[in-house]
């Protein structure tokens, strides 16, 4: 009896060794560059405090009041909405639609679902500076497409929001395509017979595209619009390469507010709370998530 | 659904949405062959006059672009390498090692998903930067090593793994270490390759933090490198500038369209099972 305790204890005891050797890195590693910096920046929210100054003093609150008075707030906010908005809900009308195209059986469809889906693996930074080319007002492929219909080219580089909607054309090129291919997915997952039932029935193209189709989508939408949601709220790249948050920060969003304020301003501590906003803002997105597919699993 | 008409609009539809997708790149790839002149002519001209290199020579003569190729090689690599590992090592923890509290490891992992890396850059930046890794690998590398998806999706692949396979071969005498090399490793090369290529494709693209922690020149990755092309002095040279984006975007399409099929897998894989 004692004996086989013993044994079961020294077998525990050599589990967690095993344990500790695979998974410990990976957690410690977790916990020092994803947990503590969290715990970390809610702290230093609290502070009046540059980067790389040893100087802090404690504000309590004030960066928080200061960022909800400043007059420049509203209008961060209404880019960041606007921005998140349009890529997300242009993303998936554009996206769906793409994958309804790409599910036809044509010819060479196999080469431009690949075509299409390759913006989505280039860096942000080498799309944003090419499109910046494309978009050039006098020597661009934009503005000789619409000198061909007699338009003359919006000032993309020094009008805020000619410039706001340049950002979200080229954040929507980017990712459309991977929206498709994940839409493209779930529109091959529906059964054959459920659409030749629907067929029988009488219902026509676009009725068993909303009555059929659509909701049986429903799962892969939901995935796909909080998934979009979090990286457009995230979107850094295209940004810092195209507009640097101009002009007259008509492009700043929260994400380049945190990076303007805390490494080209250096006021770490303000940038931090506008940081804890922001996360709060995305951890409630993926809650509701999380409520939304549990949801889905009770009914299923 | 209607096949019986000739699908002329679908081909239409499929070509613009092709050629949106493809002329911006084209566009790219053709400037950087273009002279000055050429650039700045109306109306706009598609063609250079010639292929020559002028444009990709005045790129590496402005700036380092072998080092900043060698710095991406090396950052993707062990960056996406070792975070595989130390994914496939969490994930095998989590389903065969057999601990209390297994659940409270695998919630540890999980939440970390809700905590973007760009939330946390201050206090990270304060860290590395105390650590005295500005300007080194390790600075670019460490912070975003841990594996929380990856390891998400490989414990997915392991609970669907026969678990028959395994007992033989701890009857055999393999200890742990031996059946995650010799036997569950084998056994998950797809998964393994689509989540490996996805993490490549990251890594090479990652901008915002090596942004940070880097500012010498022979230390940059290509995304913070090609930057340095951009207008210093009001104008940009669009050429030389185009010839730089080529060399950033080339070696990930080539990547890309060679393992085509194992990437769109990776990229699924998070849908599928999320």
């Amino acid at each position: 009896m004692t004996s086989t305790a013993t044994r079961r204890r020294g077998r525990m005891a050599r589990n967690w060794l095993m344990f500790a050797a695979l998974a410990g890195p990976n957690i410690l590693l977790l916990i020092a560059f994803t947990y503590k910096p969290l715990l970390q920046s809610f702290y230093y929210s609290t502070l009046q405090w540059n980067i790389g100054s040893s100087r802090a003093i404690s504000v309590g609150l004030r960066n928080y009041t200061d960022w909800l008075t400043d007059s420049q707030t509203p209008h961060v906010v209404g880019v960041t909405v606007v921005f998140t908005l349009a890529t997300v809900g242009g993303g998936m009308v554009l996206g769906l639609s793409l994958a309804v195209l790409l599910n036809r059986r044509l010819k060479l469809i196999g080469p431009a679902r690949t075509i299409v889906v390759a913006p989505y693996v280039l860096s942000g930074v080498a799309v944003g500076l090419l499109w910046l080319f494309v978009f050039d007002p006098n020597f661009g492929i934009v503005a000789a497409v619409l000198g061909f219909v007699g338009l003359p080219s919006p000032a993309w580089y020094n009008d805020p929001q000619w410039a706001l909607v340049m950002v979200i054309i080229v954040q929507l090129w980017k990712n459309v395509g991977y929206i498709a291919l994940i839409y493209l997915a779930g529109l091959q997952a529906i059964p054959k017979d459920l659409l030749e039932a629907a067929s029988l029935d009488g219902a026509g193209p676009v009725r068993t595209f909303r009555r059929v189709i659509l909701p049986l989508l429903g799962p892969t939408t939901f995935f796909l619009s909080v998934t979009t949601l979090l990286s457009s709220l995230q979107s850094f790249d295209i940004i810092q390469a195209m507009t640097k948050g101009g002009p007259l920060e008509g492009t700043t969003t929260m994400m380049y507010e945190i990076y303007r304020e805390g490494f080209v301003a250096g006021r770490a501590g303000y940038s931090s709370a506008v940081a804890t906003i922001l996360f709060v803002v995305l951890l409630i997105v993926t809650l509701v998530q999380m409520r939304f597919v549990e949801r889905k699993v009770h009914y299923a | 659904m209607t096949r019986f008409r000739l699908p002329i609009g679908g081909y239409i539809a499929l070509a613009i949405a092709v050629a949106v997708m493809v002329l911006p790149l084209l566009w790219m790839l053709l400037a950087s062959f273009k002279g000055q002149d050429e650039i700045y002519s109306l109306p706009i001209q598609w063609l250079p006059s010639s292929f020559g290199g002028a444009n990709y020579q005045a790129a590496a003569d402005a700036v380092p672009f072998g080092s900043f190729f060698l710095n991406s090689l090396i950052t993707t690599v062990f960056g996406a390498g070792i975070k595989i590992v130390l994914g496939l090592m969490t994930a095998y923890a989590l389903v065969f090692v057999e601990v209390p509290f297994r659940k409270f490891f695998f919630g540890l992992v999980i939440f970390a998903l809700l905590v973007p890396q760009q939330i946390v850059i201050i206090p990270n930046y304060t860290l590395v930067a105390s650590l005295g890794w500005l300007n080194t690998y390790q600075g670019i590398i460490v912070p975003g090593l841990a594996s929380a998806f990856g390891t998400f999706l490989f414990r997915q692949h392991f609970l669907s793994l026969p678990i028959s396979v395994l007992e033989a071969a701890a009857l055999d005498g393999a200890g742990h270490w031996r059946r995650l090399w010799a036997f569950v490793v084998p056994m998950s090369t797809p998964t393994i390759a689509a989540v490996a290529l996805v993490s490549v494709v990251t890594e090479w693209n990652e901008y915002l933090w090596p942004l940070l922690v880097i500012d010498r020149p022979n230390m940059m990755t290509l995304p913070i490198g090609l930057t340095l092309l951009q207008n210093t002095d009001g104008v940009t040279n669009w050429g030389v500038l185009m010839a730089g984006t080529v060399l950033v975007t080339l070696p990930i399409l080539i990547v890309f369209f060679v393992m085509q099929k194992k990437i769109v897998a990776g990229l699924t894989a998070g849908a599928v099972t999320g």
